[in-house]
């Protein structure tokens, strides 16, 4: 019965009641919206390992590091693998269509990133080629690339076109990985340089370094430094998720605002129902004073306007979290190139059905303490 | 008609509400003894605090002092959740303008007293439908009470104040919302209920004819009951 009181009493007024779980479900949406754009804005953090340092310039990102750094890093105790590259920053045809492509070394590279998946074929084909160059699976089907497509990229950190032969496309290992990446042999870029621009070649834009303990990166990192002190180029060393973090905290203040921003959504929408639920129990005052006349408890008219407020937030909630995934999926369309990991995680989710169940307790608070206060006679609106 | 013992007894009753810091004296000292089977109105002018009374005896409200024993037991001694539960098991309530639950069938507003009790639902169903049949109204029981007249939404709320079968039934202006030929019906079933199920009925009306049919009949006047229009000694001296 209270089941059934419940459900006829929450869509009684179905107007008021469809505007309202309207309302909910486009606030859960903008809500779960919102914290897929901030789980974006992280995905290289999320998806960084503890196994992996990254050495730059500690001047600057874009001050390079000579590349007889590589044995004495590899020397260092700890260390197990060591890479390099150089953010090479190239244009496909124009200048919107970015995307991250970087000169590496690729053996040492993808043995750093197994995350990155390719078949046996393809690496063996794309290790063999100087010109050969590896691209995302999402990034390959954005440009309806396909294996042995010749792509040519513009530089603007190294001028001139260069050429590249698409030799392997990779997948991620889960959702969580970038599959908008393009990686190309650094030897390549070398070559070029050394006859080109001779005193920018031999140079790297950063090490990558695998370690055997993650427990130890700190030392390991203290001890690259340690090598490099006082000499023209020192180094930075630090961990791949602090590395990452670095770029976030740049955009530290868009972040929070976004982050407020979901917050006031939902301190709106528990505003917009508690209304509709001090409303509803205003004019269904008399009701609960017939209940409590009949002898019903606070206990059983808290459970039916409660529940008559978690059924409406449930069912907007729900409403809500099921557009989030066509909207985010068109809305990660849309931004992909500024955030190549858009998808609704399920820490989001959960957060969308907290979110839900909070402003239903919370929108039910009021109502409950106004019922289970009143007078049953002020209630029943006869005194005389 | 009246019988053997008092199944109400009221003594030294005050009640007086507060409003804007002043004290309002609504009940003076009330006395009044209420015998098994009785069918008691109780009539006044408005503001007489025949209504405060009527919540007073049911149990809705506190008194400031003064006894109130129904049956056994002294109900201004209870607490709100004893009240509660003693208002679910020993007294029906007719409202002037029904009170019925809107959403719920005819059916599922007679049943509702008797979610507190312990009857499985075949028992409970079987104690609607005799409630139902008493009020005959068995043919609209799946009946939303905007799908009845209100002389019939009165039979629904008659029936749900029975269905527990009270003690005690108090009835607050049953007839003041109803056509004539509604009211006669209502307050035939009323007379019915106290001389063949000898329940116990104490009702608040404005409406004389609703009066004659009681077998007592009391005045409040500026809270001091009597027994006829002009002031009197009170009862219990």
């Amino acid at each position: 019965m209270l089941l059934k009181l419940l459900l006829r009493n929450a869509f009684r007024h179905r107007l008021r009641t469809l505007l309202t779980i309207g309302g909910i479900a486009v606030a859960i949406l903008a809500f779960g919206l919102l914290r897929t754009v901030i789980t974006a804005w992280y995905a290289g953090v999320a998806a960084s390992s503890a196994n992996r340092l990254v050495t730059r310039n500690a001047i600057s990102l874009i001050f390079p590091l000579p590349l007889s750094y590589k044995e004495k890093i590899r020397a260092v105790d700890g260390v197990s693998i060591v890479s390099y590259g150089n953010w090479f920053g190239g244009v496909y045809i124009e200048e919107k269509n970015f995307f991250a492509n970087f000169a590496v070394e690729p053996i040492s590279y993808f043995d750093l990133y197994p995350e990155f998946l390719l078949s046996d074929d393809e690496r063996a084909a794309f290790f063999r080629e100087r010109k050969a160059c590896v691209a995302g699976q999402k990034l390959a089907k954005r440009f309806g690339w396909k294996i042995g497509d010749t792509i040519i990229l513009r530089g603007t950190i190294f001028p001139g076109n260069w050429e590249f032969i698409l030799h392997a496309i990779y997948q991620g290992k889960d959702k969580t990985i970038d599959e908008n990446q393009f990686f190309f042999h650094w030897e390549y870029l070398n070559e070029t340089l050394r006859k080109t621009i001779a005193r920018r070649a031999d140079q790297v834009g950063f090490y990558m370094i695998g370690v055997k303990r993650p427990d130890q990166a700190a030392a390991t990192a203290e001890a690259v430094d340690g090598l490099f002190k006082n000499s023209y180029a020192e180094t930075l060393t630090e961990t791949e998720k602090a590395f990452q973090m670095s770029f976030v905290s740049m955009s530290e203040a868009i972040i929070t605002v976004i982050l407020l921003v979901s917050y006031v959504i939902i301190v709106i929408i528990m505003a917009v129902v508690a209304n509709t639920m001090a409303m509803s129990v205003r004019e269904r005052m008399g009701e609960y004073a017939v209940f409590k006349t009949l002898g019903f408890g606070s206990g059983y008219l808290a459970g039916l306007i409660l529940g008559e407020s978690l059924t409406l937030t449930a069912v907007g909630g729900l409403l809500g979290i099921g557009a989030t995934f066509p909207a985010a999926a068109a809305f990660g369309q849309a931004v992909g190139q500024f955030f190549p990991i858009f998808h609704v995680s399920a820490e989001t989710i959960w957060m969308d059905m907290a979110a839900a169940a909070i402003v239903g307790v919370a929108a039910a608070v009021i109502p409950i303490w106004r019922v289970v206060h009143v007078r049953i006679a002020d209630g029943l609106g006869r005194i005389g | 008609m009246p019988s053997k013992r008092p199944v109400i007894e009221i003594t030294d009753l005050v009640k007086s509400y507060r409003r804007g810091g002043q004290s309002i004296p609504v009940l003076e000292n009330i006395c009044l003894k209420i015998e098994e089977g009785e069918f008691l109105a109780l009539m006044g002018p408005s503001g007489s605090g025949k209504s405060t009374l009527l919540n007073l005896i049911a149990g809705l409200d506190q008194a400031d002092s003064g006894s109130i024993r129904v049956g056994d037991r002294e109900i201004t001694v209870l607490s709100e959740s004893e009240l509660a539960r003693w208002r679910a098991g020993h007294v029906g309530f007719i409202f002037q303008f029904y009170n019925l639950i809107p959403v719920l069938t005819a059916f599922e507003n007679v049943e509702l007293p008797l979610m507190l009790t312990r009857l499985s639902k075949k028992a409970r169903k079987s104690h609607v439908a005799t409630a139902l049949s008493l009020v005959s109204l068995s043919d609209r029981m799946d009946h939303y009470p905007r799908q009845l007249s209100g002389g019939q939404q009165q039979r629904v709320a008659i029936a749900r104040a029975v269905v527990t079968d009270p003690t005690l039934l108090v009835a607050d202006e049953p007839t003041g919302d109803l056509d004539r030929h509604s009211a006669d019906e209502v307050l035939q079933l009323m007379d019915q209920l106290c001389t063949e199920l000898g329940k116990t009925i104490v009702m608040v009306t404005h409406d004389p004819r609703a009066a004659r049919k009681s077998h007592t009949l009391k005045y409040l006047e500026k809270g001091v009951l009597t027994d006829a229009p002009q002031i009197a000694a009170p009862e219990c001296l």
